[in-house]
């Protein structure tokens, strides 16, 4: 069983929501990311998704582009990152979702891509400019192989592409709080609550909630009703704001705030 | 002669395997396509369905045939180069002088048939990319005539080249707004709009520049730009009763080229070249030539050639031209490159600039340096051909804008 079915049935009989931190790979370097997964894990974050940086990605608001942007002057590559979850491996079992640009996959390769990715340790993948319509590779190479896709419904999606893309998502479905960008907010939007609910309603897949999701307050809400709270923005700021300090500290304060957040969550 | 616009796609003697393309889904082979966050599928989804019901609407060609006759001042002319043909001792040459449009450039074909399709969608704002700023000016020409708020998006270094047209941008009513992330020039900019349009989508219409971008961009930009072609398949038959050997044009995104090239494309016995910008040299980073060096990769919504590394990260780019500083280009001239149906050369800087000169001093007409480079081409070219040929360039747009980057690049003290 795919450690991410595994991780959503577990939940699911303590009536708990998945929290799910994300981190961009290699900011501030590869090997402070897997520390930091390690204790996520450690804090009881339930998934992983884990950023593979991209040079133009137009899902993404300033906060996460700059952690990208910084990722990738120091040289960060994918052949890089796919070693380090390797490593990470030999101590962790936690589930690890990466989210990666379909120009990464499809220049690699995506029967190349998949296997790797696989061989790593990762399982599975969101590809946010992949949509249901042109995904029909990846998703059978991906199926055939227990590998997880997971599709994106945003509040636009009309109920014709919604009943589509929550017959394909697999492991869990991502939905997308706001339209617009990734990044910190203030405020949910009023129908986030409504359109989680909506999508409960016709689809038995987990249904996960990001983008604005800032505080352990928001998380606390989405927890209610979701079954994942993933968190990234408010994580890379935190991750950002001790880059200068030892690794050692920025891996407690980042924990730390991980920590409130997961409280949050599980409220 | 009125203006023929999006009445056929396809030649007389149409080449239907080329012409019928993209297919439904937006491919062309495989290029093309639609790989765009799910944001903004169901506008993409809305922007195609009142595109295929509004070019099939004779109100709508009525309309836009209106503005670009009256207000664009279509059609432009079909101009013949004595002076520039004798020099060089060849082939006939012919300039498409979109230079003359209103707004000075080829641009405005685009943002008039894509504001009126806006309007029909009921849009209430328009925002925009732009490199050199003739997209630009364009659309916040477009947006002023019709009332409509707009935001332009720039790159820093752009602005700072092209200082002139931030300035006209303003003086329309249009908000610029600085893009200070990446290599800040035209790809930037574009993420950026895309980054706006995530969360503005449901009011607000992207009016994109080139035939780059998700389906139905590249199908739509190159419908409206084909009013070139069209114009000069008349225009030359008058003129020399017969087609012409040669259509050249510069490709950034290749609005221009395809505009003037996709009337032609079912003509066998018209070929086809694009002129990339060679840039300084050979090397990564020095050039923008996305077809003749780049690979198969996405940018930007669809598949196309691109300039990426081996993770598909994209790679840095130079062109003194802003036009066509872009790592990507449309996906339809992949496809056309791929079937040998139009080839594909680039023209260095330095030689662009000499071509931008010998325009000015023979023809009294200063080009564009994107059109220069097309030029430039020519003058190698033309040469190597009998008197008998006819070669047309497509002279994209006024090189007003240049001025000061060219006068920089020569040494000339103000």
């Amino acid at each position: 069983m795919n450690r991410i079915d595994k991780k959503f049935y577990e939940l699911k009989s303590k009536k708990k929501p998945a929290f799910i931190p994300f981190l961009t790979a290699g900011d501030p370097d590869l090997k402070t990311t897997k520390a930091l997964i390690l204790e996520f894990e450690k804090r009881g974050a339930d998934i992983i998704e884990l950023g593979i940086p991209f040079s133009d990605p137009i899902a993404d608001g300033p906060t996460i582009q700059a952690s990208y942007y910084r990722a990738l002057v120091k040289g960060v590559k994918v052949a890089q990152i796919l070693d380090m979850v390797s490593e990470l491996r030999k101590e962790s079992v936690i589930p690890i979702v990466s989210m990666v640009s379909y120009s990464t996959v499809y220049k690699m390769g995506c029967l190349n891509f998949i296997e790797k990715a696989i061989k790593a340790g990762l399982d599975g993948l969101t590809i946010p400019d992949l949509p249901v319509e042109e995904n029909n590779e990846v998703f059978e190479l991906a199926k055939n192989r227990d590998f997880k896709i997971v599709f994106f419904v945003a509040p636009t999606t009309t109920d014709m592409r919604m009943a589509l893309i929550t017959e394909k998502s697999q492991g869990f479905l991502y939905y997308i709080s706001v339209v617009g960008i990734t990044g910190v907010r203030d405020k949910l939007p009023d129908d986030v609550m409504q359109n989680i609910n909506k999508l409960k309603s016709i689809t038995n897949t987990p249904i996960a909630v990001g983008f604005g999701v800032s505080t352990p307050e928001h998380a606390r809400m989405i927890g209610k009703v979701a079954d994942g709270v993933i968190v990234g923005s408010a994580i890379i700021n935190e991750i950002e704001k001790y880059s200068g300090e030892s690794t050692r500290k920025l891996i407690k304060y980042v924990g730390e705030l991980v920590g409130k957040l997961i409280t949050g969550a599980k409220g | 002669m009125g203006t023929t616009v999006l009445k056929s796609s396809v030649s007389e003697k149409g080449n239907v395997e080329v012409t019928s393309l993209p297919d439904k889904t937006g491919h062309f082979g495989r290029f093309g396509g639609k790989f765009v966050p799910e944001t903004i599928m169901p506008a993409l989804d809305q922007l195609e369905k009142a595109y295929l019901e509004a070019k099939n609407d004779p109100n709508f060609i009525d309309e836009l045939e209106y503005y670009l006759r009256e207000y664009v001042g279509r059609p432009s002319t079909l101009y013949y180069a004595e002076r520039l043909t004798k020099k060089l001792n060849g082939a006939k040459i012919y300039l498409k002088r979109e230079d003359l449009n209103h707004t000075g450039a080829h641009k405005i074909n685009n943002t008039i048939g894509q504001i009126l399709l806006a309007i029909r969608m009921g849009k209430k704002r328009i925002i925009a990319e732009t490199g050199a700023g003739q997209h630009g000016v364009a659309t916040a020409t477009a947006a002023a005539m019709f009332g409509i708020e707009c935001n332009v998006y720039m790159g820093e270094e752009d602005m700072r080249r092209q200082s002139l047209n931030v300035f006209r941008m303003k003086l329309l009513g249009t908000k610029v707004i600085p893009v200070t992330s990446g290599s800040k020039t035209l790809k930037d900019a574009t993420n950026e709009a895309f980054r706006d349009w995530m969360a503005s989508v449901i009011h607000t219409h992207y009016i994109l520049g080139s035939i780059v971008g998700p389906h139905p961009y590249p199908v739509m930009v190159r419908d409206f730009q084909t009013v070139i072609g069209k114009e000069v398949k008349k225009q030359i038959l008058e003129k020399e009763n017969r087609l012409p050997d040669y259509l050249i044009a510069c490709v950034g995104g290749g609005s221009n080229s395809m505009g003037l090239f996709h009337p032609f494309i079912g003509d066998k016995e018209v070929k086809m070249i694009g002129v990339e910008a060679g840039g300084i040299g050979p090397e990564i980073g020095q050039h923008a030539s996305t077809l003749t060096s780049g690979k198969v990769g996405i940018l930007h919504g669809s598949a196309s050639y691109v300039l990426q590394d081996d993770d598909g990260q994209t790679l840095p780019v130079h062109s003194i031209s802003a036009g066509l500083d872009y790592p990507g280009v449309g996906p339809e001239h992949s496809y056309l490159k791929d079937i040998g149906r139009a080839q594909y050369f680039s023209i260095t800087d330095d030689e662009a600039v000499n071509a931008f000169q010998e325009c000015a001093r023979l023809e009294g007409i200063i080009p564009a340096l994107e059109a220069a480079h097309a030029i430039a081409y020519t003058m190698k070219f033309a040469p190597t051909l009998s008197k008998e040929k006819i070669i047309v360039i497509c002279l994209s747009g006024s090189g007003d804008k240049d001025s000061f980057e060219v006068a920089r690049k020569l040494g000339y003290k103000f």
